[in-house]
């Protein structure tokens, strides 16, 4: 195992600056640089504007460029911002990213959850009118137009029905005497949030392992207590109404997102289900005359779980890229509209930047789907 | 003398029982696809738009009048103010720059066609190629081609496709080969292979190796018909991506287009009537409902097709 992790990690190395080459080429592609964009401006004369390029290294040749950023990356910097101009990359990007993780890991487990449940369930009514309406109504989700859906939500939700404000991080009038920063409150609700599902996992690995009776009641019972807890602790910090307001505007987007993904997942659990079930041991299991519903949820499911984990850890590194349209019309900023307002704005360094880190993260989901798949299926080794 | 008028009569007969089987595997392979039902739905909402986009050159000719009704730069001068709501000419209502709605949907169905054909064409050559030749050598060429494709597929699509067209000026065409290239490179050609690594194991390829075929006469006569099912059936997803990505990235504006249905929400929404969807329900409804439904249908017959092609999902 360690001797495969090794190995692993030096491809993951290889693959991760062959990302980089590709990435930065394209986006360096276009002609003209930053400098470009004051062209037009009559107070910056053409000396201040030369100034400007060889004070970013902008008037060298571009794979000179392209050694320096290699060398920068991989002592961990990123350059700078050219349209946040004092502030880093790496700075920009600490700052968005955790705001895409929420929203985007939110979203995969309540999917992933529905997806499976259904899954589970079309699988076993195979032919069903169930299994019909549920597939289509899936598919048109997973590949409705997604900007429109988002809108449709926005005005059903939002804009007619008023329960959930429109759009944006936080409501900028409420928190405009807040004696905290958003991205303080934000670290700490994360935290909070970690906290919590920590302590359920615990708690149900617990009880299913010791086979105890009215195991559902302690589950249940602890999370309700957890929650309790948590909610009573943001109560007293005297700064929940401003955590509350970013959950608020959490609400739509996770909703949207839930409802345009769960499909995914729950085509691909019908599929896994399918073929599991036409193995040897859920015949056994039917013919020692387990209740139908044992069969699927204890036999079949449980089996048929592997490549939907596969596919649940990839589409949490893939949420950058899905984030883009999403954040761009709930005007959430996260990681996919710091993208796309990079790369309008020839803000170039962020645009890399940003794609260098989907692509650790991307690298970092498959080492993780390979370790995790040691510990699922227990007839594979390293 | 009956050993020597065998092999001569037997010529014809081979390429008819090939017909036989052929037409037999499809009329099999239609009725479980008939079965399916879900792709049938999807077919039925392919061959409408089908009908659409074939008839709006035929209208242009004949009903329509090509100063009011071309998709770009007609202008219903019959209606006061625009955009104009549904009406007896206009049955589509007309765009906030009075141009007929119906028109413009009918219009960039054709494209749409194009665009979803062209990228599952590239993407499918690409792939079939690579995963044929990938299984078939083996070995070096084998590990620098699945490296490429991991790479290919850690690639964000959307995220590059943006970066791409908002940096560099990227038409319908062009759109189309990008989508091609990656998708073709990378998931295209990784399933592509795992299949094709079933079909390099069988004794005909043995064989055909004996009697003295050549690698290129092996990988295109032999193991890439063999794909072709897997194949076809990775176009339809090829296609639903591809007009997927066209309506994001011309919704944003970001593409060098003069009609699509991606255009013409982003015209919508320039013109700010995006939120108001009771009143002018006719400017975003017509063009987004396209988009998914077209999307859906192709993915439907994917699926639909996945239930004939992978026999770990037929019925038991």
């Amino acid at each position: 195992m360690a001797r495969y992790l090794i190995s692993r990690t030096l491809q993951i190395l290889l693959t991760l600056f062959a990302f980089i080459c590709i990435v930065y080429f394209i986006v360096n592609a276009q002609p003209g640089d930053i400098s470009n964009v004051y062209a037009m401006n009559p107070e910056l004369p053409p000396d201040a504007r030369e100034r400007l390029q060889s004070q970013f290294g902008l008037n060298e040749p571009l794979w000179k460029q392209f050694l320096v950023y290699v060398r920068n990356v991989f002592t961990g910097s990123f350059g700078v911002s050219f349209s946040f101009y004092p502030r880093t990359v790496a700075d920009v990007i600490a700052e968005r990213l955790p705001r895409t993780v929420a929203l985007f890991f939110t979203a995969t487990v309540f999917s992933f959850y529905l997806g499976f449940l259904l899954g589970k369930i079309i699988a076993w009514k195979r032919g069903g009118w169930t299994e019909y309406a549920t597939t289509i109504g899936g598919v048109t989700l997973y590949t409705v137009f997604t900007p429109w859906f988002a809108l449709m939500m926005i005005w059903l939700f939002a804009f007619k029905a008023g329960w959930f404000p429109i759009g944006k991080f936080l409501d900028p009038v409420l928190w405009r005497d807040a004696p905290i920063e958003a991205n303080t409150l934000f670290g700490r609700m994360m935290l909070t949030a970690l906290a919590l599902s920590i302590i359920v996992f615990v708690v149900f690995v617990i009880t299913t392992r010791l086979r105890i009776g009215g195991a559902r009641l302690i589950q249940l019972g602890s999370i309700v207590v957890s929650i309790g807890i948590m909610l009573g602790a943001w109560r007293l910090t005297g700064h929940g109404h401003l955590a509350w307001d970013i959950v608020k505007h959490m609400v739509l987007p996770v909703f949207t997102l839930t409802l345009i993904s769960f499909a995914g997942t729950m085509l691909l659990t019908r599929n896994s289900m399918l073929e599991t079930m036409r193995e040897d041991f859920v015949l056994a299991a039917r013919a020692k005359g387990l209740p139908e519903k044992a069969v699927r949820d204890k036999h079949v499911a449980r089996n048929a779980l592997l490549p939907v984990v596969t596919s649940l850890v990839f589409s949490l590194a893939f949420a950058v890229d899905g984030g883009v349209i999403i954040e761009s019309v709930f005007s959430w900023p996260g990681m996919g509209q710091t993208l796309v307002s990079a790369a309008v704005a020839e803000d170039l360094p962020l645009a890399v930047g940003a794609f260098v880190f989907v692509g650790i993260f991307v690298l970092l989901a498959h080492l993780a789907v390979d370790v995790i798949y040691v510990f699922l299926d227990p007839r594979i080794r390293y | 003398m009956a050993v020597d008028v065998a092999p001569q009569s037997a010529a014809p007969s081979i390429r008819k029982v090939r017909l036989t089987l052929f037409m037999r595997s499809l009329r099999e392979n239609w009725s479980l696809f008939l079965g399916t039902r879900i792709g049938v739905i999807g077919l039925v909402i392919i061959i409408f738009y089908l009908v659409l986009a074939l008839a709006h050159p035929i209208l242009m000719n004949t009903v329509w009048e090509e100063r009011v009704y071309d998709p770009v730069v007609g202008y219903a001068f019959d209606e006061t103010r625009q955009p104009a709501p549904p009406s007896r000419n206009h049955l589509l209502g007309t765009d906030p720059l009075g141009r007929d709605v119906l028109s413009q949907l009918m219009h960039s169905a054709r494209t749409e066609f194009l665009l979803g054909l062209l990228a599952a064409v590239v993407t499918v050559t690409i792939g079939t190629t690579v995963g044929a030749v990938a299984a078939y050598y083996g070995g070096i060429i084998d590990t620098i081609l699945m490296r490429f494709a991991d790479l290919m597929v850690m690639m964000p699509g959307i995220s590059i496709l943006i970066v791409l067209s908002a940096l560099i000026g990227v038409e319908h065409f062009e759109l189309a080969l990008i989508i091609g290239i990656l998708s073709g490179f990378g998931g295209a050609s990784i399933l592509l292979k795992s299949q094709a690594l079933s079909v390099v194991v069988k004794p005909y390829i043995d064989a055909a190796r004996a009697a003295g075929g050549g690698p290129l006469h092996i990988i295109f006569i032999h193991i890439v018909p063999n794909l072709l099912p897997l194949s076809f059936l990775y176009m339809m997803f090829t296609v639903t991506g591809a007009i997927f990505s066209e309506a994001i990235l011309s919704f944003l504006g970001l593409l060098d287009v003069r009609m699509s249905w991606g255009l013409m929400i982003h015209t919508t929404e320039a013109a700010g009537y995006l939120l108001q969807v009771g009143a002018y329900w006719w400017l975003i409804f017509p063009a987004s409902l396209s988009i998914t439904l077209l999307c859906t249908s192709f993915y439907l017959v994917g699926r639909a097709m996945d239930e004939i092609v992978n026999p770990r999902l037929r019925r038991l």
